[in-house]
C-alpha cells in the first residue's frame, strides 16, 4: 500500500511541475523548478504540511526535492530549538547533510567509473 | 569615392569569381543516419572521434574536414594563403588549437552559424581582391559541446523544449581558389546585427529568421533580383518555426519564398524519426549541408544557382543569464554552377 502512496503522491508532484513547465510555454525552465520546488517544500513544511505527506507516502514526498527543503525547513526548526537563532542557521544544511555528502560522494565514483555519451 | 565592386547598401559583386574547387565533410553518427548521411564524405560513430573529451573531438572533425580538402585538391598546408575558420566555443578553440596543428596563416572568424558563410564572404574578398590565391574555409560544431557551452551539460538529462534544436556533430570545409573548376561565389552580401527582442535559447530560429529576411531583402534590392532568380534561398539553420517566421517576414516585405527556400537544419535531420524537435542547427550544421549535399547539386548541375544565407545568433551564456535578447546575423553568399 505504501508503495502505491508513494507512487501517487510523487508522481502527481511531478506531473504539476511537468504541467507548469508545458503550460507555461516553457518559460518555467528545470533552473526554476529546482529552486520552486525546495523552496515550495521550505514553505509547506514551515506551516506543516508537508509533514503529514511524507507520513503518508514516504519516499513519494521526501525523494522529490520538495523533500530537500523539508529536510531544511525542519533542520531550521530543530536547530532553533537546541541552539537559538545561530541554529536557524546551521540547522537545515546539518540536517541534509547526509543527502548533500552521498550526492557529492556518489557523483564522484559515477564520474570516476563512467563516461558520459552525450 | 565608392568602392568599385560594391553593389547597393550591403552586397558585393566579384569581378572574377573565386572557385569553391574541393570541399569536404567529416559528421558524426546522427547525422551519417539523416537524410543527407550519403552526401558527406566520413561519418565517426564515437562521439569521442578517439580523443579524450568532447572538445577535442571537435577539434579532429575540423582538422579532418581540412586535410581532406586538402589532399582532394591535391595541396599541402603551405600552398594555402590563409586559413579562415571559427566555431562556438570560448575563444573559438577548435578553430585556434586546428589552426595551431595546421601552421597556415589564420584568420579566426566568429559569426556563430553563419561562420561558414562569413568565411566564404570574406574569402572570396580576399581572393578577388587579389590578396589570396587559395583559401581555407571551415567550420565546426559538436552536439555535447555546444550543449555544456550554451545551455545544461548533457548528462543533466534538461528536458528539451519543442522548438529546441539540435546540434550538428560535424565540421565543413573548402578550398577557396581564384582559378579551377567548380561552383563560383559571384556576390557576398554582408549581414547587420539584428535583434527583435528574442531572448530563448530554445528558439533560436525565431531569434534568427528576422536576421536572414534582413539580408535576403537587402541581397534582392542591391542586386535588383528576385526570388524567381534563384533555383534555392537556403538558410543555415532557422528550423521548422524560423523558416515558418523567414518565410511570413519575406511575405511582408513582398517576396514569396515558398517553393525555393530551404533550411540545412530541415534538410540534415529526419525530424519524424530522428528525435530533434525542431531541426538542426549550429555552425556544423550549414557547413556540412553547403559543403556536402548543396555542392554536389551545384557540381551535378542540378542547382545553378544559390542564394546560401548563414545565420548566427550572436548571444554568450553570460548575456543569456543577465537577461539580455539575442542579437543574430545573416551573411548571404551566391554560389553558381
Amino acid at each position: 500500500m505504501i508503495f502505491l502512496k508513494a507512487f501517487l503522491v510523487g508522481g502527481l508532484i511531478c506531473v504539476a511541475v511537468q504541467l507548469l513547465m508545458d503550460l507555461t510555454n516553457f518559460k518555467v525552465t528545470p533552473g526554476h523548478v529546482l529552486v520552486g520546488l525546495v523552496t515550495a517544500g521550505v514553505a509547506l513544511s514551515a506551516v506543516g504540511i508537508y509533514e503529514p505527506l511524507v507520513k503518508f507516502a514516504g519516499a513519494g514526498a521526501t525523494v522529490p526535492l520538495s523533500g530537500l527543503g523539508h529536510i531544511l525547513a525542519q533542520g531550521a526548526i530543530k536547530g532553533v530549538d537546541r541552539g537559538g537563532l545561530l541554529g536557524a542557521f546551521n540547522g537545515g544544511v546539518a540536517a541534509a547533510a547526509a543527502g548533500i555528502t552521498a550526492a557529492v560522494v556518489f557523483g564522484y565514483f559515477a564520474a570516476l567509473l563512467f563516461k558520459p555519451k552525450g | 569615392m565608392t568602392a568599385a565592386k560594391k553593389v547597393g547598401a550591403q552586397t558585393v559583386a566579384f569581378a572574377v569569381p573565386p572557385v569553391v574547387s574541393a570541399t569536404a565533410t567529416v559528421v558524426g553518427a546522427k547525422e551519417g543516419q539523416g537524410p543527407l548521411g550519403n552526401t558527406f564524405d566520413k561519418v565517426i560513430d564515437d562521439p569521442y572521434c578517439g580523443e579524450e573529451s568532447w572538445e577535442k573531438a571537435e577539434r579532429r572533425l575540423l582538422q579532418e574536414a581540412f586535410e581532406m580538402t586538402l589532399n582532394k585538391a591535391n595541396l599541402k598546408p603551405r600552398d594555402v594563403d590563409y586559413l579562415l575558420a571559427g566555431d562556438l566555443l570560448n575563444q573559438i578553440i577548435s578553430a585556434n588549437f586546428v589552426a595551431r596543428a595546421l601552421a597556415i596563416p589564420f584568420i579566426g572568424l566568429y559569426g556563430a552559424c553563419s561562420t561558414i558563410y562569413e568565411g566564404l564572404a570574406v574569402g572570396a574578398m580576399l581572393i578577388d581582391g587579389g590578396f589570396a590565391a587559395n583559401i581555407l574555409v571551415g567550420s565546426s560544431s559538436h552536439y555535447s559541446t555546444a550543449e555544456k557551452q550554451f545551455r545544461f551539460p548533457t548528462e543533466q538529462g534538461v528536458q528539451r523544449t519543442p522548438t529546441a534544436q539540435w546540434t550538428v556533430t560535424g565540421a565543413g570545409a573548402l578550398l577557396l581558389t581564384a582559378t579551377g573548376t567548380g561552383p563560383r561565389v559571384t556576390h557576398a552580401t554582408i549581414g547587420r546585427v539584428v535583434d527583435l527582442g528574442s531572448g530563448d535559447p530554445y528558439n533560436m530560429g525565431a531569434a534568427m529568421a528576422p536576421a536572414a529576411a534582413d539580408t535576403m531583402v537587402h541581397h534582392l534590392t542591391d542586386t535588383q533580383r528576385r526570388v524567381e532568380d534563384y533555383d534555392l534561398l537556403l538558410t543555415g539553420d532557422l528550423g521548422i518555426y524560423g523558416k515558418e517566421l523567414l518565410e511570413e517576414l519575406m511575405r511582408s516585405y513582398g517576396h514569396d519564398l515558398s517553393e525555393r527556400h530551404n533550411d540545412c537544419g530541415i534538410l540534415i535531420f529526419d525530424r519524424e524519426n530522428q528525435d530533434v524537435h525542431a531541426g538542426g542547427s549550429g555552425c556544423g550544421c550549414p557547413a556540412t549541408v553547403t559543403c556536402g549535399f548543396i555542392m554536389q547539386k551545384l557540381r551535378e548541375r542540378k542547382l545553378n544557382r544559390v542564394l546560401g544565407v548563414g545565420t548566427g545568433a550572436l548571444m554568450s551564456p553570460l548575456t543569456t543569464g543577465q537577461g539580455e535578447t539575442i542579437p543574430t546575423v545573416g551573411h548571404a553568399v551566391v554560389l553558381e554552377a
